[in-house]
């Protein structure tokens, strides 16, 4: 039985925790997820969960301790933000290295300087190389269902990769939404209890890991993390298939909003689809032929199927809410606008940088970008390839 | 035990280690120039030179320091014969 | 405990470790091992400790070993411990475990310190050893906080206007003390049953023990490399490295020189102070001997002994 319920992006986070009750949890408060720890750590005060928490003293720590977790065998948490993410660097890289299988939140914030506490992507697109599956939300529901499906995409035996569970500061965490709760024995028997092969805890097979890795056989491991992330994508969608039948929400590497027939199309991560799908409505309403990409699966990459989903628009707009400084367009821009040349689909992409720092966009503004993509369509001139959309000259 | 040539589908993965200890079977004799004889009748079996020894290869068995030196792993460093304090280990050349 | 009862007890870390010849934390790890009555798990900081031991696809540790990176290991074996109560706690495991975390100094005086700082104030169950050689040896002995004055290192190199480090080690020992954890010990290998006596104590308290231990770099500190334990030794016997522990707030001495020799007699043996005897820095080896009374007489005094 799920129950519906009022809260933040924040609370459903940590009602997921509470739920998934693991074995340990890391974290470090931070500006915009602070809320999701402070409630968490009330479950634990409470005793609602079986959960030592450990209340590290710094990012860095956080994840350290995490890795800790869980290479001894235990089911391991954590959660950020901007530029705790970015203090976890280093260690992102060694928890997907050495394979283990921890979900954590981010709650996305702009990466300082000049410090900023508000929304945008910096702090996981940076990220993204890090070996880690990233998976994003429109919604709260979204950001609660993901977190419930990641620990099963992490600890699948053909994945045992770390997971981000991307949601947007503020405008997702700090927003009360109406979503649906699974209950807590749903929850417990979908994700199951862990059950590694290999870890330090175990006194009869004592092991090691994170050794001096060279020349001989550095390679090869990497080799097994790009196949582990290979094989991940039919897992995402295996899980996601058993998720629908307990909940009938549907998930997939992403979301097409009235694409089928579409001749223009944003490509979009997060709360900024909800907004777009207005903005496509309302155009959809006027007679364009407008759609959206909605992105959930961003690592791996869906490269073949976005290819797919986009090889007869006419026209795209990648909403990129990053810079990353390349002079050549944000993340999700290089990425997309790549897809689509390996199929020579006769479509124009173009790029918009906006929303850095928490800026809002707005459904007209969105309108606005479908129709500089119809300006295109008509004439079949690209004035500006990379636009920094809001932004005051 | 993982052999060298293995590809990245034969070997477990993210650089985990099975074999606890298994540096045992990687010989570091080689490094030595000069190695340590124990000479058992001066020895006193006050067992500092097996507490000193960096590379565990002076041996005990049953609480007698043993003449048999694990020579695979002797580095050679002279620390034993340096500490006994009856000079009964002696350094000679290689 | 006797050597020769030690040396009954089973051996928890191997040869075949790649350790430069003569390099004193070899024997300090393997003591301090031997002093644990449960499986471990032990996680090391990146050093040279770390990269010897756990050579792919080679481990020289008979436990359960992790290497996670440089400045973390203690936060790292926290997360271990923490998993460890937690599945205890749940009932999903029963067997008991020690927890260890190695460090040079590099790892634990300086990039580590704040990790460290956090596991010994969060009170895990769990020992960190510092094996302290007093620079950044594994990349080729660049200083570091715990390095001593005047010692001439890559990075404090003695030239022709500075004479290598110009600061005092920082007494990381004393900073462990303050942070009221049960059980302080520093340290040194020449007494092989004080060192295993300290880590059998550091393994029984309940809650965070620290142990700092001096362990000699031939290399580093341009020595010999069967003068390694000697040296210690000579570190004890000038009060550069004096030994003490703190034991739920006790300060105890735990070796007292004969007679105190000077200084002199622990710089003249080591490479890294060569420069020092030249003419015109004599005033630095006067220095660095006002510095080690004071230091030694602060330690005789919060240990109850007299000068």
């Amino acid at each position: 039985m799920s129950s519906k319920v009022a809260l933040t992006g924040n609370e459903a986070l940590a009602q997921a925790m509470r739920q998934i009750n693991p074995d340990v949890v890391a974290a470090y408060p931070i500006t915009p997820q602070t809320a999701m720890v402070q409630t968490f750590s009330q479950f634990v005060a409470d005793g609602e969960v079986d959960t030592e928490y450990v209340t590290v003293e710094s990012e860095h720590s956080a994840m350290s301790a995490t890795v800790g977790a869980s290479a001894a065998g235990s089911r391991a948490m954590t959660a950020t933000a901007a530029n705790g993410l970015a203090l976890m660097w280093e260690i992102l890289y060694i928890a997907s290295g050495t394979r283990l299988p921890i979900v954590m939140p981010v709650v996305n914030r702009a990466l300082s300087g000049p410090i900023n506490i508000h929304c945008d992507h910096s702090d996981a697109m940076g990220a993204r190389d890090s070996g880690w599956i990233q998976l994003y939300a429109e919604n709260a529901q979204e950001a609660y269902d993901n977190a419930i499906q990641a620990i099963r995409i992490s600890e699948h035996k053909d994945v045992l990769l770390p997971t981000m569970v991307n949601l947007d500061g503020f405008i997702t965490s700090h927003a009360v939404e109406s979503l649906e709760i699974l209950a807590d024995e749903d929850v417990k028997e979908f994700v199951g209890e862990y059950q590694p092969e290999n870890y330090l805890l175990n006194a009869d097979n004592p092991i090691a890991i994170g050794p001096l890795d060279l020349q001989d056989f550095y390679f090869e491991h990497k080799m097994q993390q790009a196949v582990a992330m290979g094989d991940a994508k039919q897992v995402i969608l295996d899980i996601a298939k058993e998720y629908k039948e307990l909940t009938a929400r549907e998930y997939g590497f992403f979301e097409s909003y009235k694409l089928d027939d579409a001749e223009v199309a944003i490509v979009a991560l997060n709360s900024t689809a909800g907004t777009a799908k207005a903005a496509v409505n309302n155009l959809r309403e006027a007679g364009v032929k407008a759609g959206l990409l909605k992105i959930r699966v961003y690592r791996p990459f869906p490269a073949e199927e976005i290819a797919d989903a986009l090889k007869d628009i006419k026209a795209v707009a990648v909403l990129d809410r990053a810079e990353s400084f390349s002079t050549n367009g944000g993340p999700v821009f290089a990425d997309i606008r790549s897809v689509l040349y390996d199929i020579k689909a006769n479509v124009e992409v173009v790029d918009y940088i906006y929303g850095l720092g928490g800026r809002d966009i707005k459904v007209e503004e969105i309108e606005s970008i479908f129709n500089d993509l119809q300006e295109i369509i008509k004439t079949g001139q690209v004035e500006n390839r990379i636009t920094h959309f809001g932004v005051r000259q | 035990m993982v052999k060298p040539g293995d590809g990245y589908k034969d070997i477990p993965i993210g650089g985990l280690i099975l074999d606890a200890g298994n540096a045992k079977e990687y010989k570091t004799g080689g490094w030595r120039t000069k190695k340590p004889i124990l000479d058992k009748e001066k020895c006193i079996n006050c067992h500092l030179c097996w507490a000193f020894c960096p590379d565990i290869s002076i041996l005990s068995e049953d609480g007698v320091v043993s003449d048999q030196i694990d020579y695979d792993h002797c580095k050679g460093c002279g620390i034993c014969a340096n500490e006994c304090p009856v000079n009964a280990i002696e350094m000679v050349k290689e | 405990m006797k050597l020769k009862e030690a040396a009954k007890t089973s051996e928890r870390f191997t040869g075949g470790h790649r350790l430069c010849s003569g390099c004193v934390a070899g024997p300090v790890t393997n003591l301090i091992m031997r002093a644990s009555k449960n499986p471990a798990v032990v996680g090391a900081a990146t050093g040279c400790l770390e990269v010897s031991s756990s050579i792919y696809p080679y481990t020289a540790w008979k436990d359960s070993f992790i290497h996670n990176a440089f400045e973390n290991s203690a936060a790292t074996v926290s997360g271990v411990e923490a998993a460890y109560r937690s599945l205890k706690k749940q009932g999903k495991m029963e067997e008991d475990f020690d927890f260890i975390a190695f460090g040079g100094d590099g790892g634990t005086y300086d990039i580590g310190f704040q990790s460290l700082s956090g596991a010994m104030e969060r009170g895990h169950d769990m020992v960190y050893v510092c094996y302290d050689n007093g620079a950044y040896m594994n990349t080729g002995i660049q200083r570091s906080s715990a390095t001593p004055k005047g010692a001439n290192t890559t990075t404090s190199p003695a030239g022709k206007v500075i004479a290598g480090k110009q600061q005092y080690r920082k007494e990381l020992t004393d900073i462990m003390a303050a942070h009221n954890i049960p059980y302080v010990a520093q340290i040194s290998p020449f007494k092989p049953q004080e060192l295993m006596k300290a880590a059998q104590k550091a393994f029984e308290t309940k809650g965070p023990a620290f142990l700092n231990v001096l362990a000699t770099c031939p290399r580093g500190w341009r020595s010999r490399a069967e003068k390694g334990i000697e040296l210690t030794k000579v570190a004890a016997d000038t009060c550069v490295w004096p030994m003490f522990e703190i034991e739920n707030g006790e300060w105890k001495l735990l070796y007292k020189p004969r007679k105190k020799k000077p200084v002199e007699e622990w710089l003249r043996q080591q490479g890294r102070f060569k420069h020092l005897f030249k003419r015109g820095n004599e005033h630095i080896i006067e220095d660095i001997q006002e510095h080690t009374d004071k230091r030694w007489n602060y330690i005789l005094e919060r240990c109850g002994e007299r000068q």
